[in-house]
């Protein structure tokens, strides 16, 4: 036991170290459809950071638009212009550079309004499951009404009485946050029930009779003993509640609720094409919605493997 | 049984008392019903005369169970743009709309339950890893774009189907409109309702499929595989069984999810709905009709929920219905 202390810390892994050696990584390698689902999700993540580096046009920009340069075809077909990779959109914005900032703002949202959703989520299911009781039934009574309400709904209502009460302009500029908060505040109760079902597997253990027996106060039980152990459920939804959060975005945003155009995300940009697509530029909505597609896909191709490599239910067959 | 049927009628009209909360809350805090009535030019003594007389200086409470009382009665207000009342103006449109849901189910479960099940059985087999497959980009796709990738083919492209609108409707049980019974208003339907039913196919197949799997795996079916009875018999009179009752919880909760949706297809394919009348409304500062249509859809999912829940009561004998402890 002391021998080992010592050892580790004198080797001291580095936290790259400690995840290359671990039961994730290899299981992560051995699976080929895992695998190039990670390294596209990486790749699709880095772009996505480096966008105002790696984009040739900034979108944002109006004075580097020209209106002449509109629904120009990607450079393999015809009347296209080599400078626009991938076409322009309809308002000559060059499409390659638009969608680099548009998965950037896509990313951003459905990232920072699945943290939210974790937060509520894990307060709401950690006390329920610790104090049970009456805290508990009113508590995930709320999640049940709440689940009961699809968040579409409930985002959509939300966004649409804001808007029409700040009105176009004023929203335009809160759009980022309104969509965080809002797909944030739907989806808690997945969280709080996955936390609250662990919690109630973890808190009969010896351990936290120990730690109780030791004199610890609930808060430092419930996060520093029983949270770390009901973080791999935790993983696996969030995978799946970022895909949802990123679709989401992209229907509210298709819907008008969301992004305005002067700041894209995948689904305003989506959304701007679909008018063209009848007059055969198909590009400005197909080329964005591929990348939607893939982006979405690989996130969920990643949080099955999770699930089968953390889930030891499906270990037996 | 009832007990647990009181417990959750409560429940219900606690749901339904709160939507009527925020809705009242919505309709106060949005737009000025008095400039919506008599415009600009009157003074501002009149105005506030009229404030009066209209009791919009009342205080929140009396103002929301004047709006409550009135709403029981089915009054929800006048819509600004159609001056017809909102309800009315909502429960014109509501056949679209559910005609659409219904057709979206019945793919659903004409598609789901035999490609689940078959997947379950075979799950080596090549039409098992495909579907599955297919399932995966399925729920990766949003609903909207499939709308989308669908017109394009199958309108600008090919040409084969409308690409908007209801087409030919015919009048049935008076003031109902269906699309359902000639070959127009089937064509105008077969795009949304594909569409609507994508979003939720993916679920369903792999939700089936999920619980086949394990039921087969159950003692009970071991046994019954042991007595030599035909594999028929075993997995459709004793596993399909148990696998459809958490498909149907799931499924009652997906209607309402569903209805969410029509907003996005019936957008995409102007489908003359509540949905996209909503829409409509909210760009125009419609608040009665907002309004309506949230106590409307409010009112869907609350019923749909409540039905569901029964019947699962009533179908899973080891549900406890009073209590949980």
């Amino acid at each position: 036991m002391r021998d080992d202390t010592i050892t580790t810390t004198a080797k001291n892994p580095s936290l790259l170290r400690r995840f290359k050696d671990s039961h994730l990584w290899h299981s992560l390698k051995k699976d080929k459809v895992a695998f190039a689902s990670f390294l596209v999700f990486i790749l699709f993540v880095s772009v996505a950071i480096l966008a105002p580096v790696l984009a040739p046009f900034d979108p944002y920009d109006p004075s580097s638009i020209d209106i002449m340069d509109s629904e120009l075809p990607p450079v393999w077909q015809e009347d296209s212009e080599a400078k626009f990779l991938l076409g322009t959109d309809a308002q000559g914005r060059d499409l390659l550079s638009t969608i680099l900032y548009g998965m950037r703002t896509s990313l951003l949202i459905g990232i920072c309004a699945v943290l939210l959703q974790c937060f509520l989520g894990v307060v709401v299911g950690l006390s329920a499951g610790y104090f049970g009781g009456r805290i508990d039934s009113f508590l995930m009574r709320i999640a049940d009404i709440q689940l009961s309400f699809s968040t579409l709904m409930v985002a959509i209502v939300v966004l649409a009485v804001f808007q029409a009460s700040f009105g176009a302009e004023l929203y335009s500029k809160l759009a980022v946050f309104m969509l965080i908060l809002v797909i944030g505040f739907a989806e808690w109760p997945q969280y709080a029930r996955t936390v609250r079902a662990s919690v109630l597997a973890e808190k009969h253990k010896e351990y936290v009779d120990a730690a109780r027996v030791m004199g610890f106060t609930n808060s430092r039980i419930m996060l520093g003993h029983i949270l770390p152990n009901t973080l791999s459920p935790l993983l696996v939804i969030s995978t799946v509640q970022i895909a949802n959060a990123i679709i989401s975005e992209a229907s509210l945003s298709f819907l008008g609720l969301g992004m305005p155009v002067s700041q894209p995300s995948l689904g305003s940009l989506i959304s701007s094409g679909f008018e063209y697509i009848f007059s055969g530029s198909w590009w400005i909505t197909a080329i964005p919605g591929l990348v939607l597609v893939v982006l979405v896909m690989v996130i969920n191709l990643l949080g099955d493997w999770l699930r089968d490599v953390l889930n030891p239910k499906l270990y037996k067959d | 049984m009832i007990a647990f049927l009181i417990n959750r009628l409560f429940q219900a009209a606690i749901v339904m008392f709160v939507i009527s909360l925020l809705s009242f809350s919505i309709q106060d805090n949005l737009g000025d019903p008095l400039r919506e009535l008599i415009g600009q030019s009157v003074s501002e003594a009149d105005r506030m005369e009229l404030r009066e007389e209209l009791g919009l200086n009342d205080s929140f409470l009396t103002q929301y169970f004047r709006f409550a009382g009135k709403a029981i009665q089915g009054d929800l207000g006048t819509s600004y743009f159609f001056k017809e009342p909102a309800l009315e103006v909502i429960l014109k449109k509501l056949p679209a709309t559910l005609e659409l849901v219904f057709g979206a189910t019945v793919l659903i479960i004409v598609i789901s339950i035999p490609v689940g099940v078959y997947s379950a059985i075979n799950p080596s087999s090549l039409f098992s890893k495909v579907a599955m497959g297919i399932s995966i980009i399925g729920i990766s796709v949003p609903v909207f774009l499939t709308a989308i990738i669908s017109i394009y083919i199958f309108s600008v492209e090919l040409g084969w189907l409308p690409s908007f609108g209801r087409g030919v409707t015919e009048h049935v049980f008076g003031t109902w409109e269906t699309g359902f019974f000639n070959v127009d208003g089937l064509l105008h339907l077969l795009l949304p309702c594909l569409s609507l039913a994508s979003i939720m196919l993916p679920l369903f197949i792999r939700l089936i499929r999920a619980e086949m799997m394990e039921v087969l795996q159950s003692e009970y079916i071991k046994f019954a595989w042991a007595k030599g009875l035909s594999p028929r018999r075993i997995w459709f009179m004793h596993a399909l069984k148990n696998t459809m009752l958490p498909v149907i919880t799931v499924g009652g909760v997906q209607i309402g999810t569903m209805v969410a949706y029509t907003i996005l297809t019936e957008t995409v394919f102007q489908w003359p709905g509540m949905g996209f009348l909503f829409l409509e409304a909210v760009n125009r500062v419609d608040t009665p009709l907002i309004v309506a249509y949230l106590i409307v859809v409010g009112a869907i999912f609350v019923i749909t929920n409540t039905i569901v829940d029964l019947i699962y009561g009533l179908v899973n004998p080891t549900v406890k219905l009073v209590g949980e402890k």
